[in-house]
């Protein structure tokens, strides 16, 4: 739920999701929901003379079950406030 | 809540978990993303020979086997000429 929370905050930013067949797609983050489900806008995706398979699409709903990693810019998160929220997030499940 | 709302009635790529990629009109979907295409085809890139469409029509596609929908310009895709794109397949998805 908090990482939904961090991403909701990242919503129109340029970032870049790394899928597990290895498409890496840059775009701007549009929404996501609690699956983690994105939508991004405005895509590109790296390497395109191998990937010409999305040369006409303009904007795209990403399956979060299919991502690997998603690239944000350093100065978009702060990582002070998101240490401390994940800790006090562990801490919570352990008490549970 | 990033739905697929806004690509009802629009020509959409499919990209599936087995590398497979699918155009067609988006008629439908639910919370799983279980996605409903009305005239369909799925697009088959090989690297030696132009890309082949084989008409699939009416398809269901479960949610699990989802990996992306793309919003197709159709403006960019008739520029497009097909039969001279030369790729390798997508990969499928390895977890």
């Amino acid at each position: 739920m908090l990482i939904f929370s961090v991403f909701k905050t990242l919503t129109d930013q340029q970032v870049t999701v790394e899928l597990k067949n290895d498409l890496s797609i840059t775009g701007v983050l549009k929404s996501v929901d609690q699956f983690l489900n994105i939508r991004l806008d405005n895509i590109k995706v790296s390497d395109e003379t191998r990937h010409p398979h999305m040369m006409a699409v303009k904007n795209c709903f990403i399956r979060g079950s299919v991502v690997r990693y998603v690239q944000l810019s350093a100065e978009n998160v702060d990582t002070q406030l998101l240490e401390d929220a994940t800790r006090r997030e562990a801490m919570n499940q352990v008490k549970r | 809540m990033s739905s697929l709302q806004g690509y009802v009635d629009r020509r959409v790529l499919l990209i599936l978990q087995d590398g497979r990629a699918i155009v067609g009109i988006m008629a439908g979907y639910d919370q799983k993303s279980n996605v409903v295409l009305s005239d369909s085809k799925e697009r088959v890139y090989s690297p030696d020979e132009g890309v082949e469409e084989i008409p699939l029509g009416l398809y269901l596609v479960k949610g699990d086997m989802v990996v992306l929908i793309g919003e197709i310009d159709d403006a960019l895709d008739a520029a497009v000429d097909l039969s001279t794109v030369r790729a390798e397949p997508i990969p499928p998805i390895r977890y």
